[in-house]
């Protein structure tokens, strides 16, 4: 049976898309056949980070509503072999999504892929509800934030009340928490949570830490997800969890700021590239 | 950065605001993981406080004035109702609420 990850957060923009793109990458390269659900229907984006913008036909929407297969309505990836995409609406409102529906979906992707990734909007709304609805595990993208991590907090309490499986009363979903736009220099300085305080706050697991780093801005202008750029810090982070998710013990790194900034760095006020 | 914040920048810092952030966040979490499991029932104590109060006293619903503030060990409601009349135009009724 394929396992359904959800990647969510309840606040916006803190990097779902962005971790959703990479490790479903990830876990293609590692030879699992991955399908990546945009459900954040009415401001559809994965296409743009993964880069498969121009061959986007059919949508979520379309196949729910029978105007499409599914089969039609798949992107497969050009670069990754068992790599595919379905993307969300561009035109419609959450409400064209139903539970049937998505279900349906799931479960005939179910019969192909390994991994299903569904890149949640945010909020708590429907939307969200159905993207996390069918998971069996949480990827919690967390930023070291007040409110993005008042807000995981939340939603790892309707993941344990709403989703399919707290209400069939079976195991519950698997949580892994994922601190990403992580800057060691700003939490060295006193200014940003540290990795420990998060994790002591929401208490789960740690897949990984992503830093705060230039390479994901690059790689959403080019569309290709960030962990293509092996050579990136990012990139690398992505690689590491997406490691850790398959069962391989890694270190977390890229947590250790910058050398101290020389006399003259100080004195004209450089910051940290 | 000017000269001064050079110099400033070597004294020992202020407390950091990620303290605060954590300490904040524990705090208001607390609270909030109570809530999921039960309802919160702050809501209906202030109605039920005001009902209680109204079955003695006709009181103006619009002066009522009611405080909460969640601390770390102990909350407090406060709950101040303006009885009306020639007597002394107070009275308050005060509930410790939640431990977390
Ligand atoms: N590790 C990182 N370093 C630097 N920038 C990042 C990092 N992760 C994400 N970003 C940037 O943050 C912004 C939001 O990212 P993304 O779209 O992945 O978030 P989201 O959670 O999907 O947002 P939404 O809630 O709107 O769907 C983007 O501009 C992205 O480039
Ligand atoms: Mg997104």
């Amino acid at each position: 049976m394929a396992q359904v990850i959800v990647v969510t957060s309840g606040k916006g923009g803190v990097g779902k898309t962005t971790t959703s793109a990479a490790i479903a990458t990830g876990l293609a390269l590692a030879g699992k056949k991955t399908v990546v659900i945009d459900f954040d229907v009415g401001l559809r984006n994965l296409d743009l980070i993964m880069g498969v913008e121009r061959r986007v036909v059919f949508d979520i929407v379309n196949v729910i509503q029978g105007e499409a297969r599914l089969n039609q309505a798949l992107i497969r990836d050009k670069r990754v072999d068992g790599l595919a995409i379905l993307p969300a609406s561009q035109t419609r409102d959450k409400d064209a999504l139903t539970k049937e529906g998505v279900a349906e979906i799931i479960e005939e992707l179910g019969k192909d892929f390994d991994y299903i990734l569904c890149d949640s909007p945010a909020g708590i709304e429907k939307g969200a509800l159905l993207a996390l609805y069918f998971a069996d595990q949480a990827i919690v993208v967390t930023n070291p934030e007040v409110s993005s991590v008042r807000d995981s907090d939340r939603i790892l309490g309707v993941l344990q009340s709403k989703s399919k499986r707290a209400e069939e009363k079976r195991d519950k979903v698997k949580e892994h928490l994922l601190v990403t736009r992580y800057d060691p220099n700003r939490v060295e300085r006193g200014e940003m949570l540290k990795l420990e305080d998060v994790r002591e706050i929401l208490a789960i697991p740690l897949l990984g830490v992503i830093p705060e780093n230039e390479s994901v801005l690059r790689a959403s202008n080019t569309g290709m997800p960030v962990i293509l750029d092996t050579e990136s810090v990012a990139g690398q982070a992505y690689k590491d969890a997406v490691g850790r998710f398959l069962g391989e013990e890694l270190p977390h790194r890229f947590l250790e700021p910058d050398k101290k900034p020389g006399l003259l760095r100080r004195l004209f006020g450089g910051r940290a590239a | 950065m000017s000269w001064l914040d050079f110099f400033r920048a070597n004294r020992k810092p202020e407390p950091a605001s990620a303290t605060q952030a954590k300490e904040r966040l524990q705090i208001v979490l607390a609270h909030e993981r109570i809530g999921r499991t039960r309802e919160d029932f702050l809501p209906r104590l202030q109605q039920d406080l005001v009902a209680v109060v109204a079955r003695y006293v006709a009181i103006d619903p619009g002066k009522v004035n009611v405080a909460l503030d969640r601390g770390g060990d102990i909350s407090t409601l406060a709950i101040e109702i303006e009885l009306p009349g020639a007597k002394p135009a107070s009275a308050g009724a005060s509930a410790e609420a939640v431990r977390a």
